[in-house]
């Protein structure tokens, strides 16, 4: 029986910024593999180089050195033009700021995603359709962000990430804008979607909690991982203290 | 791209002030633009009926009429080149015009052109002696068949029997009659510039089917260089003030739409620069820079379309509705073409100054920054 391919596997990669006649280690060497539907925290200071991990590993940038696959797809030398694609098609953002489009209904942030590529017309509609429902959201489908609470906001934003069936999709402190129980909701309904995909997921965060939920929590400092190898036995079910 | 119309149909406000700016130059512009046609159409009538291809006048004369005088034997070298019936003589003459039931000092401009071979609209006989075909912008002046003019200092009778179109000259109201009316009215009025028998200011030239190319430089040569000959355009294009009018009106235009280019890239950069998070994570989602800046582009294309329409609808009913011969204004369809597209290249070319903008947002930026 062969293996699906991790959703993502991160060889060697360093990523340097030159700033001025010096320059800075980002990313030092970091070797990373997630299975295809392993939920992964990932912790770390700021500065730590956790958003330049994340980055590289959703096609945002290239790395320094080292190779990158996403998904079984080889992504290390793709151009900016093939990273836009493949992020289009085969990655998925939860953003910090949640950051739906103001003028857009639920559903239409959703299409969004449909509507920058090749377009499938009804097939999205009803892919919208039924991520709204299933995210509690299909009353407000055909409401805009404004009127939409925190934490429908982040449902909206998991369905959109979710919009494109991506192999991968990385949480950028999903929980910061919100409060102990919302987050916990967010969490769990993140941990839902994800196991019952398959998905994997890398969440970048400060918050402890979350690391009850993920399968594995890896810290970052200084641009190398530190993977204390906290893998859980069960995880379906375990870490709400 | 069908975000940006979303962002349009449900954000209108967010374009007002670009929209309703835009849509002042729009109307700047066609009025411009009418004004500049209605002038040009005001002075040039007389020559552009003309149903000639040269029209030749003695050499430095500068392409006026009033400067010029062509005799007998200057036109029978011409008529070496085309042949007699292919000349005709042409004289013009400016005086005030006096008219029954007005006051003896409310005068009427008018130009009395004689001629030979008629312009467009005109008899091909030219009318009796002491008859004329009246501009039809004289009826505003309350000219009608049948009135007598009574022309200049010397009082001297014309009587209208006909109307012509669009046949103005110098602003003025032409007066078609014969030579023989034209050097009558001329030699009681203006008795220093007398035009003998056989003396014209200008000739009108039409040459045989096919054998236009080349006509004026012909004739300059079989008179031995004692004319300046120019083709009808050219002809109009030398009237005295009109190549300056023309010129300082299209300056003016063409600073008017400099001016929507800045206002277009000003704005375009402001919502830009506002929208750069918003970008940053369309970009992250997998929008090209192309597909953000198309959408940038077909935002300020329609509101500036939408300003076009605006402007065309007020240069139409102004054209409607002001008071013929109030103002020269004259709307044509070339020239709201050439206005609209004008505009809508601003709306492009102002757009351009945010595509670095576009390019330089970073999708990575959209998750807490490049560090």
């Amino acid at each position: 029986m062969s293996q699906p391919a991790p959703a993502l596997r991160m060889e060697g990669v360093r990523k340097v910024y030159p700033t001025g006649d010096d320059e800075v280690v980002a990313l030092d060497h970091v070797n990373l593999t997630l299975p295809s539907d392993e939920i992964l925290a990932l912790l770390g200071p700021s500065g730590s180089g956790k958003t330049t991990l994340c980055s590289i590993a959703g096609a945002l940038l290239s790395p320094t050195e080292g190779a990158v696959e996403v998904g079984g797809q080889d992504i290390t030398g793709f151009s900016g033009k093939e990273l836009t694609r493949f992020r289009r098609e085969s990655v998925g953002f939860v953003f910090q700021t949640v950051n739906l489009v103001p003028f857009l209904t639920a559903r239409e942030n959703l299409l969004v995603v449909d509507e920058l590529g090749r377009r499938t017309g009804r097939k999205a509609r009803e892919r919208a359709d039924q991520l709204l429902e299933e995210l509690g959201l299909a009353e407000k489908a055909d409401v805009l962000p404004g009127q939409l609470s925190g934490g429908q906001k982040q449902r909206v934003a998991i369905g959109r990430a979710l919009m494109n069936e991506p192999q991968l999709v990385l949480f950028d402190e999903p929980t910061s804008a919100l409060d102990t129980r919302l987050g916990d909701q967010v969490v769990h309904l993140i941990r839902d979607e994800m196991k019952s995909r398959g998905t994997a997921a890398i969440i970048v965060t400060h918050d402890d909690r979350i690391t009850h939920y993920a399968d594995r929590t890896v810290h970052i400092v200084d641009g190398r991982l530190d993977d204390t190898g906290d893998h859980q036995p069960d995880p379906v079910g375990t870490g709400l203290a | 791209m069908k975000l940006a119309l979303r962002e349009l149909r449900r954000r209108p406000n967010r374009f007002a002030v670009a929209g309703a700016i835009l849509t002042l130059i729009a109307l700047l512009l066609m009025f411009l633009g009418g004004l500049l046609d209605g002038l040009e159409r005001g002075s040039t009538g007389a020559l552009r009926l003309q149903d000639a291809d040269a029209i030749v006048f003695a050499e430095g004369a500068e392409a006026s009429l009033v400067r010029s005088r062509i005799g007998e034997d200057v036109r029978s070298a011409v008529a070496t080149v085309v042949g007699e019936e292919g000349v005709g003589g042409l004289g013009s003459v400016q005086l005030g015009a006096r008219l029954d039931g007005r006051g003896p000092r409310d005068l009427v401009p008018t130009v009395l052109l004689g001629y030979e071979l008629a312009p467009r609209g005109l008899p091909a006989e030219p009318p009796a002696a002491g008859e004329v075909v009246a501009d039809a912008s004289l009826r505003r002046e309350g000219v009608e068949e049948g009135s007598v003019l009574r022309l200049g200092p010397a009082r001297s009778e014309v009587r209208v029997i006909g109307f012509v179109d669009d046949s103005q000259y110098a602003g003025q109201g032409s007066l078609w009659g014969s030579l023989e009316t034209w050097r009558e009215v001329l030699a009681a009025n203006r008795p220093g510039a007398r035009a003998g028998e056989g003396t014209v200011q200008a000739l009108v030239v039409r040459a045989p089917e096919g054998e236009g190319a080349g006509l004026t430089d012909a004739v300059d040569e079989a008179t031995g260089g004692a004319t300046d000959s120019y083709t009808i355009t050219e002809a109009i294009d030398a009237l005295p003030g009109l190549s300056q009018q023309r010129s300082v009106f299209n300056q003016i235009i063409g600073v008017t739409i400099v001016i929507a280019i800045v206002v277009v890239a000003l704005f375009f950069a402001l919502l830009t620069v506002e929208r750069t998070g918003l970008y940053g994570v369309l970009k992250a989602l997998g929008a090209s820079s192309g597909t953000v800046f198309a959408g940038v582009v077909l935002q300020a294309v329609v509101v500036t379309a939408g300003a076009v329409a605006i402007g065309i609808a007020a240069a139409l009913a102004l054209d409607a509705v002001i008071p013929a011969g109030s103002i020269p204004f004259t709307i044509t369809p070339p020239r709201l073409v050439t206005s609209a597209l004008s505009l809508l290249v601003a709306a492009v070319v102002g757009c351009a100054f945010s595509l670095r903008r576009v390019l330089r947002i970073d999708p990575a930026a959209a998750i807490g920054g490049a560090q």
